[in-house]
């Protein structure tokens, strides 16, 4: 049952082949299995899960059943779940039990999703490896010295490996698209204020958003259908109606406009990955798509804007972990002062120090206008450029990461890290949805194929998205690890 | 030298609304610590604001009831710093586009002159919660219920000139938020309180002194006595040869004095910047022009109409305008007995009076408005003299009695208007009287005016003061003339 | 921009994050490579064009005023380090 896509277990479940509960006891099994060394989730909620399934089981023999009811999947440790610890891959929070579930977690609930657990992340979403996780890093399921992408590792990973058919991730700067990539698996990231955020731990406020992780974009669809809306309890979320995300799937392609940003096949874009791209294209016009070149001419100022954006917000939103109200607490602290530095000190890991002081700095006094407002200035531009480009053509495609997936242990320097996300940090400046798509390999590494579209374009990309896969098979692809059956 | 005072003042107003401004937990006062302090009040992992319309509507009316402008669009930042009682390490606020813009509030100074005081402009802001410093084993404990609860900030100009007059301009501040209702005001439970920026200067220099700081002062006589002490303990540093230092000082009332707060070892920077999860508050005319349609009449309006319209002087006007209970007390016993000086009068003397001897507030006055009305109706017609009145008035005060009349009647208080009465009444003291007959008539003409006061305080003590003084002083008048 | 050991040591107090000097050492060096990358954003011509705070620039929702809320205190505080008759506690707070 492991290697069926959601849709199909959704379709099995519904067809009486199997109950939910027999489909979460062999996914729980496989987990206990191989997870050990993957290390994709932080905790395993296997009482709850069999609960749920029960209680799925129960709804669909009343008559109740919706579309996801009974199906198991997995949340990245960033959604609050009342209950379950939820620990966003810090040391600060490995004892928060949170007190209530997020928006997202409700409508999961909702819809009689089953969580297998909350998986492993990049400590506060901080990262493109998962290696800035207090829980240790994930290994990629296709090779065990790569990195499975960040921030949203555990989930990719997890799906990757046949663990569960989705997770949920969020994506601030990549944080979906990069580990659907590394992964060989489908990841999209909505457009801002599509999804609450309300529950979820914020990293940077202005550019967070949550989204599903999946085999395929059909499978995204269905669970962005469920997790999608106007949230009163998020001030960002939008009050704008949810379509059925599956209705335009079929959509022929034909007169498709595809742009390619030229910013995003030059320097540093490995020419293996570029080839793979290329192909795919390649796909798109043999299903009646037609292709040009377009500009996005503020590409290069997107990671600097990012890194002052980001970090700024994220300085302000980690002010609450104070050892006062949740959260670790120093041993015996001599005043109030010592009490803040210590507990910051020791339950926060490097990386998210490093932005909370870059975060700091940029917004103190003097730098404000040169860094922040600056930066603000910047992301107008970064944006217009997509809604002029969209002017143009009906998407856009690239690849989502200029790499495959790098070693574990590669990437030292944080600024070689943060250029990692040179392809998908804009898109988040910009507020627009984007996707990857596997679309091919560099040896035993997945390529992904980034497919942006303009504000609310959901349905659009994942149409696009899917007919790709209706045309290939690199989604279909597993590991080897995946393969294993028990 | 003679030097100038210069004061501007930033008013904390509660803002009376029934849930916080971001979240949906009461703002009842006076609950368990920390019970309504719910997931957002306390900045749990993963929570976020939405905003309260009845804060936004509270403020624009405000804004309206100083005449300042509305800008359209208002935007919400965070202030961020360490605080044990601020839950987030940021106060959500408005720095750089507050909801309300440039206004003035007049103020009635004790000779009955008015003053415009600028208005810079008001802005909202979440309030923080409270530290208790009994003693938890060494530690302080912390309670987040007030955590989240509105607040409208209201920054002067520094265009005040004494202590009495950001007395004064507190007064106005107070009155004008009662009369919108859009605070209880109540300056004990904190629901307004102000920090204030004292500097001097000598007479006649155009640029100001250094100013201090004096925060949290949460009564009207405080902020008198805090800027007389500061005022004088500048003046007496600038005289010595000293400077006045930038800084932040607290009034210790018991002392009377204000002393400077431990400096910090690092000036705070509060990295404002815009908050991410708000969006701008957009504002319609539309709803802009509801509201001031629907404003109540504001203490200035209310103040000019006494004097304009009911003619009363600009000082009664200012008193009875002050508080809108007070207003609203005059204006019924107005109503009932029709006429304002008098209704003025009864107000401001013995009501008054009883209130302050029993130290209750106008809205607790066991005598009412109705009752008061009727009252006065009595002395107009005159059913009782101005004496019995006082009675009258008394008894209501202790309970004794339903209405004036009631009271009237029980006490047989009626004033006696006949001739026929009085004048057996004026006989019989004469007759009881012959040493001070003897007197009077003995008297030259005009020590005779005088003289007869005796005389018509004893008919009227034989009346049990019932008799009308006028009669009595002129049939006394007549008769003892007729003697001489 | 440059930055100075000092400039690290102010953020790190303003943040309330503990780091020793060898930390502080380390993150200049790393926040100083970090901010000459976003110095490129000076090069860049921003004249007239308006700060861009949400990328979908749509207004506040208002909320209306009810109490929606009940007391949790028991279960909110649950995951507190100190409590005691319902007060967070904190090394003593001096004004």
């Amino acid at each position: 049952m492991h290697d069926k896509t959601l849709t199909e277990l959704a379709a099995g479940l519904a067809a009486g082949e199997f109950s939910s509960r027999e489909l979460t006891q062999a996914l729980l099994a496989r987990v206990e299995r191989l997870d050990g060394d993957l290390n994709s989730f932080i905790t395993v909620t296997a009482e709850q899960a069999l609960d749920a399934a029960d209680r799925a089981d129960a709804a669909r023999a009343a008559g109740n059943a919706g579309p996801l009811t009974g199906v198991p999947l997995a949340l990245k440790d960033i959604f609050c779940t009342e209950g379950v610890k939820t620990s966003a891959g810090s040391k600060m929070l490995d004892t928060f039990v949170a007190p209530y579930d997020a928006t997202v977690v409700e409508k999961l609930r909702a819809a009689g999703t089953v969580s297998l657990g909350k998986t492993n992340m990049d400590e506060f979403a901080m990262g493109s490896s998962n290696e800035n996780s207090f829980f240790g890093p994930v290994q990629n399921p296709w090779d065990p010295n790569a990195v499975p992408g960040g921030s949203s590792g555990g989930s990719a990973a997890a799906v990757a490996a046949g663990l569960v058919p989705a997770a949920m991730g969020t994506d601030t700067g990549g944080s979906i698209r990069q580990p659907a990539a590394f992964c060989g698996i489908t990841g999209l990231k909505p457009t801002y204020g599509r999804v609450s955020r309300y529950g979820i731990i914020a990293y940077a406020s202005s550019l967070d958003q949550a989204g599903p992780l999946a085999r395929t974009a059909e499978d995204c669809a269905r669970l962005l259908t469920a997790i999608a809306g106007h949230d009163p309890r998020d001030s960002t979320s939008v009050a704008r109606g949810v379509p059925d995300y599956t209705e335009e799937l079929d959509a022929p392609l034909a007169g498709l406009k595809i742009g390619l940003p030229r910013e995003y096949f030059g320097e540093g874009l490995d020419p293996a990955v570029e080839g793979a791209v290329r192909e795919a294209i390649g796909v798109y016009e043999s299903l009646g798509a037609t292709v040009r070149e377009v500009s996005l001419p503020h590409t290069h100022y997107a990671i600097p804007a990012y890194y002052v954006i980001a970090p700024a917000e994220a300085s302000s939103n980690l002010a609450r972990y104070d050892g006062v109200r949740f959260g670790h607490r120093c041993e015996n602290p001599a005043d109030l002062t010592d009490l803040y530095k210590r507990s910051r000190a020791e339950g926060f890991g490097e990386e998210v120090k490093r932005r909370i002081l870059m975060g700091t700095h940029t917004l103190s006094e003097g730098f404000f206008d040169a860094y922040y407002k600056k930066a603000q200035r910047v992301r107008r531009l970064i944006r217009q450029d997509f809604l002029d480009a969209f002017d143009e053509v009906d998407v856009l495609m690239g690849p989502a990461s200029p790499t495959p997936a790098f070693d574990l242990g590669a990437r030292k320097d944080p600024v070689s890290m943060y250029l990692q996300d040179i392809y998908t940090i804009a898109i988040n400046l910009a507020g627009i949805p984007g996707i990857s798509v596997p679309a091919g390999f560099v040896g035993n590494r997945p390529v992904g194929l980034q497919i942006l579209g303009t504000h609310f374009a959901e349905a659009r990309l994942l149409n696009v998205a899917h007919q790709f896969q209706q045309a290939t098979d690199w989604h279909l692809r597993r590991p080897a690890l995946a393969e294993e059956t028990l | 030298m003679q030097w100038e005072t210069v004061i501007g003042l930033e008013v904390h107003v509660q803002l009376d609304t029934r849930s916080k401004i971001f979240s949906g937990a009461s703002t009842a006062f006076g609950a368990e610590p920390n019970s309504q302090a719910c997931a957002v009040d306390l900045g749990l992992p993963g929570v976020l604001p939405v905003l309260n319309e009845a804060a936004v509507a509270m403020a624009v009316q405000f804004g309206l009831g100083i005449h300042a402008e509305i800008p359209e669009v208002s935007v919400f930042d965070r202030k961020n710093y360490f605080y044990p009682d601020l839950p987030k390490g940021y106060q959500t606020s408005q720095m750089y586009h507050p909801i309300v813009g440039p206004g003035e509030v007049e103020i009635t100074l004790e000779d009955g002159a008015t003053k415009r005081i600028r208005v810079h402009h008001a802005h909202l802001e979440e309030d923080a919660g409270k530290s208790l410093h009994e003693d938890f084993h060494g530690m302080t404990g912390i309670d987040l219920n007030r955590a989240g609860t509105p607040l409208l900030e209201i920054v002067s100009e520094p265009d005040m000139r004494s202590a009495k007059e950001a007395a004064a301009y507190l007064k106005a501040i107070h009155s004008i938020v009662t009369y919108l209702g859009i605070s209880d005001g109540n300056m004990a439970e904190g629901s307004m309180r102000c920090d204030v920026n004292v500097s001097v200067r000598p007479r006649g220099q155009a640029s100001f002194g250094t100013r201090a700081e004096i925060k949290n002062v949460n009564s009207f006589r405080f902020v008198e006595r805090a800027i007389a002490f500061e005022v004088e303990r500048q003046v007496e540093l600038l005289e010595d040869g000293g400077e006045v230092v930038q800084e932040t000082r607290l009034f210790d009332p018991e002392r009377n004095e204000t002393r400077s707060m431990r400096t910090k070892e690092q000036a705070n920077d509060y990295r404002y910047f815009p908050c991410p999860d708000l969006l701008p508050v957009v504002l319609d005319r539309a709803y802009v022009d509801h509201l001031r349609d629907n404003l109540p009449e504001l203490p200035a309006d209310k103040r000019a109409r006494f004097q304009d319209a009911l003619g009363l002087s600009a000082y009664d006007a200012g008193v009875l305008s002050a508080s809108r209970e007070m207003a609203e007390y005059f204006e019924a016993v107005k109503e009932v007995c029709g006429d304002a000086k008098l209704a003025a009068n009864w107000v401001q003397g013995e009501l008054s009076g009883a209130l302050n001897r029993e130290g209750l507030p106008i809205q607790d006055s066991p005598v009412s408005a109705t009752q008061l009305g009727e009252l006065v109706s009595r002395v107009m017609d005159d059913t009782i003299n101005g004496k019995a009145a006082k009675q009258v008035f008394q008894a209501l005060w202790n309970g004794e009695g339903q209405s004036a009349d009631e009271v009237i009647e029980a006490k047989g208080l009626k004033q006696v208007t006949d001739t026929g009465a009085i004048e057996a009444m004026i006989d019989r003291v004469i007759a009881d009287s012959p040493a001070q007959v003897a007197q009077y008539r003995d008297a030259e003409a005009d020590k005779r005016g005088k003289m007869i006061g005796y005389f018509v305080g004893q008919v009227m003590k034989a009346s049990r003061g019932t008799a009308n003084p006028q009669q009595v002083n002129a049939l006394l008048k007549e008769k003892l003339d007729a003697l001489c | 921009m440059a930055l100075e050991h000092a400039d690290v040591l102010r953020a790190a107090h303003l943040a309330r994050l503990g780091l020793d000097d060898d930390e502080a050492a380390h993150y200049l060096d790393d926040l100083g490579r970090i901010l000459a990358m976003v110095d490129q954003l000076q090069t860049l011509d921003t004249e007239g064009v308006a700060p861009l705070a949400h990328p979908l620039e749509t207004t506040q929702r208002l909320r209306a005023d009810e109490v929606t809320e009940t007391d949790q205190r028991s279960r909110f505080q649950r995951c507190a380090p100190a409590v005691e008759q319902g007060l967070y506690l904190v090394p003593r707070v001096v004004e």
